[in-house]
């Protein structure tokens, strides 16, 4: 960890004031991400602005009959609301599904967005990563990339995004908040997250001024047939090697609507619309889960270690899908 | 000062203490944060270091530029090979208790970087912060040169090692022909094995405090499982008396191995210490956890041939494992399959393969831990091939003596482990047939294998001091790294002179108390017990004589076997209301305190004779999801046989945890090497996995009963390697019967089980 | 010669930080990279809060921070200002031990006792919470707390124990 200053913030205006023009500065709130990596060095900022008392923590209803989930809401907190539980059942399972009950007591709604990649060459700084130096070359490619992505990766950089909350919140087509120096603006889940292309050290399409206020989740939750699955190398407290979040509308065993979303595959949450698409009119069970589930996966490609994970994408999301709809497949 | 070793006690006294479930002594501490660790003694002024690692596994350090770092304020020094003070010169003095053949690593002694993530500066700072920082400041320009880390591309380029360390046995002369059998055999096995790297990873990170007092001598708090190893070794390397250096480390949490040989942090701050004459703390960072010993990676063969009947015919079990460059680590992988199992045709083979690693490390039950399981699921894959059951294949080839050398093991209750823990377990209710148990989309399986660890003894003092007050305090330099060290000792002493345990106080971790060996192999109990043992007897042989000399007393004229102790009490043992307390005893005598010291030497003429080992028979459940290929271990019994337990409640829960310790190794544990760096890549405990509250479920542990007379005075063998044994095959077993997919790479990750079930498809 | 970052700034200043520590209101002059971990065991000497890994991955450093249980290393202490602590030497009420560092002596559920205070003040965090009803509960609830002496079937019994008797 190198030197910084502290602030604390009382507003978020004055949050948004104290990162004007000062590209080192960062913002904390929960420190589960930030401060971990600013120990292994992976992150350097000069300044860390104190978020963490600004009035975002609640959860509150919307006008379309949504929840808006505050930016600095617990990550705990949000998983056991009442209405969370009730009406975004996937949501909830995907946050417990995540870290350990400690950390999800400290980490922030708006923070796990802004998470970043566990790869271990991005923590390691004695090896190359073009996100932590960009220009160094990424070690995965040639390295140990067993954890590593298999869709929509490039030759710069093969890290996933490691959220659970993220790939529910991607399925869920949720809103994300945002405030900044030009005005408060709303981001599509789907486009909040980036691929790595030829800039893998730029994450997300936040600007580097603006602050996570809100998440909005729409009235549609799919509380009757959805579910979070996650697969990792212990019971608990692992990240994902594939992490399935699907959501189905079903009328008379057929299917109206669907949603699949997946984690530990990809540089951001991997929104498959075609898939969906696919699985719309179709019969709730086994042959269209699967069918879907080959889409998802055509173009993956695996690296030294981790080709494993497209046969296991695939086998998560049929599981996933007929756990969500309540049918029995293997 | 060397006790005649007496008749073991078969018959105990009531009120006795060993064999007692006592709750730990330390045990108020340690809940309640008051038992201080390496890292939590202090001192005025106390400076704190942090290491700068090295980015190249193997070349030469060119340049070292600490400017930036020594210009801030509050920085004090930056240690460097160039400007390191003079060390110790040779190989011998650099030599710890634990060290094998070679040339020990020798942190900045020069440019020369022999391994990843070696040390190659020390910054020293005001703060723990402001060293981290500055040690991030530290520019290191390395000539790199080619290196080698990949067991599997080397592993042709090897050598046969000698007696390269301390209890190490290289195989035995092969017996009959092997290679001729196994080609002849009716049925037969021929395995491939391989396993990991893995890492001790302790939860307390490595860490020495120096204490620097103003006449220069030092009182040093390090993480170690020998306080005497480290105290010679620091007084050897850096020159220093003998008298001025005091090592303590009275709470070690959590070793496994990792604190046998001294480690880099404490050479680090010590070298601060003394050249900044100031107090200094250095403590490793948890990546710089995987910058030291490890268990080494292996590959093995074992092949087996059998007729019909399932009579072993044929055992061939050759072992490849790394080693650095710098020395000969070497751990007994394959001579235990030729001691679990009779066969006339047997050929052992063990060989090292140099690589640019540190030098590997004893991590619990080293050897046996990656030998044993992979003899153990050939014996799997033998049974199922000849349709028989994996006990009774056990059993058909039981020995009660040791095919290796002969010699009749001096107890062995294998047999009876097998018994009552298949009665346990319900082995009986086992259909043979893999995937023949299924709920739902989990296929569940029931796998066996057995266990066997050395029963070692080796010579330690002890010294019992007996006050007045019936108070009794027994010390030796051995350590409690979670074994129950301190409250089994209490027991033993409590014992001898019938005292409850809180009147005995036990003292550790400390290199001025008498000698005791370093804690590792399962051998504390049996040599230092044995000591205190000793020890305490004196004490009471002296009570007794001055008991018997009270004239008009209860007991004047008393014989020492007519007397038994109890409740702080002589008693006479053919008239119990005959008593006098030890207080009384004493007064009468004039006696304020009676201090006794004694070494134990085993007992060598009759440990010549025979065999000596702990046994265990494991029986696990697996539960596997087909889809996803995930394991859940969900029943697991350890039978183990290891002569006397002194304490029940801290004997099973080192069973129960080297158990855990097992389904680590079968399923999680493996440190991901990247060759082209030649580095360790996940250098965490978020990314290097151990088990979870989530991964443990139902652990059953018997005790089964062994009398043991030759093993030492206690008959008490040691339970700290013997758990782990057998459990990686009994749950690699159990997966194949679950799943019909025999995974012979551990650990048995998801991605191999998948692909097991893809091939047994046909897909 | 140019450091790669370009500069290296001196050592932040340090700041007041007022925190309540086991009940009594303390306040610290640390610097702001000083973890409330390392507030504690270096700055109050309260060492009974153990550094396991300093990056959140083993649960060591477990505090009751306003009641809930949170890892002490990945905050800082002056994010933590105002704020009520509880480490592991503040859970005994004198001589008599919380009814669950009673049951993890009678259970055996620790071994060199090192992520013990963690593990102590995560179960307090966690009965606090209601949220566990079975020994699964239990075990996933926990699973922030590593034990590498593999205590885990003793610390759910434990647990277990002291929820049976209507928690703490």
């Amino acid at each position: 960890m190198r030197a910084f200053t502290y602030s604390r913030a009382d507003t978020v205006e004055d949050a948004v004031r104290a990162l004007a023009g000062n590209p080192d500065a960062r913002f904390v709130a929960g420190g589960t991400n930030l401060l971990d990596l600013m120990k292994a060095d992976a992150m350097r900022p000069a300044h860390l602005v104190d978020i963490s008392r600004l009035p975002l923590d609640r959860i509150e209803e919307t006008e379309d009959g949504g929840l808006r989930l505050g930016a600095l809401a617990r990550n705990a907190d949000t998983a056991w609301d009442e209405r969370v539980r009730s009406r975004y059942p996937m949501l909830s399972k995907a946050i417990l599904a995540g870290a350990s009950a400690q950390l999800r007591n400290m980490a922030t709604n708006g923070g796990n967005l802004l998470q970043r990649t566990r790869c271990y060459y991005f923590y390691d700084s004695g090896t190359p990563c073009n996100k932590r130096e960009p220009g160094s070359g990424c070690g995965a490619l040639t390295g140990v990339n067993r954890i590593h992505a298999i869709l929509g990766a490039s030759e710069h950089c093969i890290a996933v995004h490691p959220s659970d909350l993220c790939v529910a919140l991607a399925a869920l087509e949720a809103t994300v908040r945002v405030t900044g120096p030009r005005g408060e603006r709303t981001i599509p889940f789907a486009e909040f997250h980036r691929l790595p292309g030829d800039t893998p050290h730029i994450d997300t399409t936040l600007g580097a001024d603006e602050i996570v206020t809100a998440i909005d989740l729409p009235a549609r939750g799919f509380a009757e047939h959805s579910t979070y699955l996650k697969v990792r190398d212990r019971a608990s407290y692992a990240f994902a090697l594939v992490s399935v979040a699907a959501a189905l509308e079903i009328e008379g065993g057929t299917i109206r609507a669907a949603r699949l979303a997946l984690g530990g595959v990809a540089h951001k949450p991997w929104r498959d619309t075609e898939a969906e698409a696919m699985l719309v009119g179709k019969p709730a069970e086994a042959a269209s889960f699967a069918a879907a589930a080959q889409a998802v996966l055509r173009g993956a490609k695996g690296h030294a270690h981790n080709a494993f994970k497209i046969p296991l994408a695939e086998r998560a999301i049929v599981r996933a899908l007929s756990e969500a709809a309540g049918v029995q497949t293997p | 000062m060397i006790a005649k070793p007496s008749i073991p006690d078969v018959l105990r006294e009531p009120g006795a203490q060993i064999g007692k479930p006592v709750s730990r002594v330390d045990g108020r501490l340690k809940v309640t944060g008051g038992a201080k660790y390496a890292a939590e003694f202090s001192a005025p002024g106390l400076a704190h270091g942090y290491i700068v690692s090295s980015t190249i596994a193997r070349g030469r350090i060119t340049r070292i530029d600490t400017s930036a770092a020594l210009a801030l304020p509050g920085v004090l020094h930056v240690f460097t090979h160039e400007n390191r003070p003079s060390l110790a010169w040779f190989d011998r003095k650099w030599k710890d208790d634990d060290a094998p053949k070679g040339s020990p690593f020798r942190p900045l002694y020069d440019a020369e970087i022999i391994h990843s993530l070696q040390p190659v500066a020390l910054v020293v700072a005001e703060s723990f912060e402001l060293a981290r920082y500055a040690a991030r400041l530290v520019q290191v320009e390395y000539e790199a040169a080619p290196h080698r880390t990949d067991l599997h591309a080397h592993r042709d380029d090897t050598f046969t090692p000698g007696k390269d360390k301390g209890g190490f046995q290289p195989p035995p002369k092969p017996r009959g022909d092997a290679d001729r059998a196994l080609a002849e055999a009716e049925v037969s096995v021929d395995l491939e094995f391989t396993q990991a790297t893995e890492h001790h990873n302790p939860m307390e990170m490595h860490a020495s405090t120096v204490i620097h007092h103003e006449d220069g001598t030092l009182a040093v708090y390090d993480k170690t499982q020998g306080a005497q190893n480290s105290h010679s070794w620091i007084c050897n390397v850096f020159n220093l008396s003998k008298s001025d250096v005091r090592v303590l480390s009275p709470f070690v949490g959590g070793a496994f191995g990792s604190g046998l040989r001294p480690q880099h942090q404490l050479f680090m701050a010590v070298l601060a210490a003394t050249q900044l004459k100031r107090s200094v703390r250095v403590e490793l960072s948890r990546p710089q956890m995987f910058s030291f010993g490890h268990r080494p990676e292996t590959i093995q063969r074992v092949a087996l041939g059998a007729r019909k009947d399932g009579t072993l015919t044929a055992l061939i079990h050759e072992a490849v494992q790394e080693s650095s460059q710098n020395e000969n680590y070497v751990e007994i992988v394959v001579n235990w399959s030729g001691q679990q199992y009779k066969c006339d045709n047997v050929r052992l083979d063990y060989k090292l393969c140099r690589l640019d690693v540190h030098t590997p490390l004893d991590q619990r039950a080293p050897g046996a831990a990656t030998g044993v399981p992979a003899l153990e699921i050939a014996m799997d894959e033998l049974a199922h091939k000849l349709g028989m059951d994996p006990v009774e294949l056990r059993l058909k080839n039981y020995t009660d003596t040791d095919p290796n050398t002969g010699k009749p093991f001096s107890s062995k209750e294998l047999r009876a482990c097998f018994q009552q823990g298949a009665e346990r377990f319900g082995w009986a209710k086992r259909n043979p047939k893999p995937r023949s148990m299924r709920e739902g989309r989990q296929l569940i399986g029931w796998g066996m294998a057995s266990g066997v660890w050395d029963a070692m003894q080796g010579q330690a003092v002890a010294k019992a001091t007996l006050g007045v007050d019936g108070r009794l305090t027994v010390g030796s330099a051995t350590a409690d790294i979670g074994t129950g060290t301190y409250t089994v000792m209490t027991q033993i002493a409590a014992d001898v002179l019938g005292l409850s345990v809180k009147d005995v106080t036990f003292h550790l971790g400390d290199s001025s108390l008498p000698m005791a060996p370093i804690e590792g192999g399962s051998w504390t109990v049996s040599s230092v017990g044995s000591a205190v043992k000793a020890a305490c007897d004196r004490v009471r042989d002296r009570l007794v004589t001055a008991a018997s000399k009270m004239k008009g007393g209860p007991l004047a004229g008393i014989g020492n076997q007519e007397v038994v102790f109890a409740d702080g009490h002589l008693v006479a043992k053919a008239d119990p209301s005959r008593r006098v307390s030890i207080t009384d005893v004493m007064r009468a005598s004039e006696l304020l305190t009676i201090e006794e010291e004694a070494r134990s030497v085993p007992y060598l003429l009759a440990r010549s004779r025979h065999a000596l080992g702990t046994h265990s028979a494991i029986f696990a459940e697996v539960r596997v999801d087909e889809g996803l290929g995930t394991v859940q271990v969900t029943r697991v019994v350890s039978a183990i046989a290891a002569g006397r337990i002194i304490n029940p409640k801290t004997a099973r829960s080192q069973i129960m945890g080297a158990v855990v310790w097992g389904i680590g190794m079968a399923l999680e544990e493996e440190t991901f090497t990247d060759h082209t760096l030649g580095r360790y890549m996940n250098h965490d405990i978020a990314e290097y996995h151990i088990p979870v509250n989530a991964d443990v479920h139902d652990i059953d542990v018997i005790f089964v009963e062994e009398h043991d007379e030759v093993v030492n005075p206690l008959g008490a063998k040691g339970v700290g390697e013997i758990g782990i044994v057998g459990v990686p095959a009994a749950i690699a077993n159990a997966i194949f019967h679950a799943t019909g997919v025999r995974v012979c790479d551990l650990p048995i990750t998801v991605d191999k089980i998948l692909e097991g079930l893809r091939r047994n498809r046909g897909d | 010669m140019p450091h790669p970052m370009g500069f290296a700034p001196p050592p932040p200043e340090v700041m007041a930080v007022t925190l309540t520590v086991n009940g009594v209101e303390t306040t610290l002059q640390v610097a702001p990279w000083t973890s409330l971990l390392d507030a504690l065991r270096l700055h109050l000497d309260l060492t009974g809060t153990k550094k396991g890994c300093d990056h959140g991955q083993c649960g060591a450093c477990t505090v009751l921070v306003d009641g809930r249980r949170i890892n002490s290393c990945l905050t800082l202490a002056v994010m933590q200002d105002g704020r009520s602590v509880t480490t592991i030497e503040g859970l005994a009420s004198g001589d008599t031990l919380h009814p669950l560092q009673k049951a993890f002596v009678e259970n055996d559920a620790f071994q060199c006792g090192y992520c013990t205070p963690g593990q102590i003040c995560s179960a307090a965090g966690l009965l606090a919470e209601g949220k566990a009803k079975t020994d699964d509960d239990i075990r996933e609830l926990m699973s922030g707390n590593l034990c590498r002496c593999g205590a885990y079937p003793n610390i759910v019994k434990a647990i277990r124990q002291v929820m049976g008797e209507g928690g703490a």
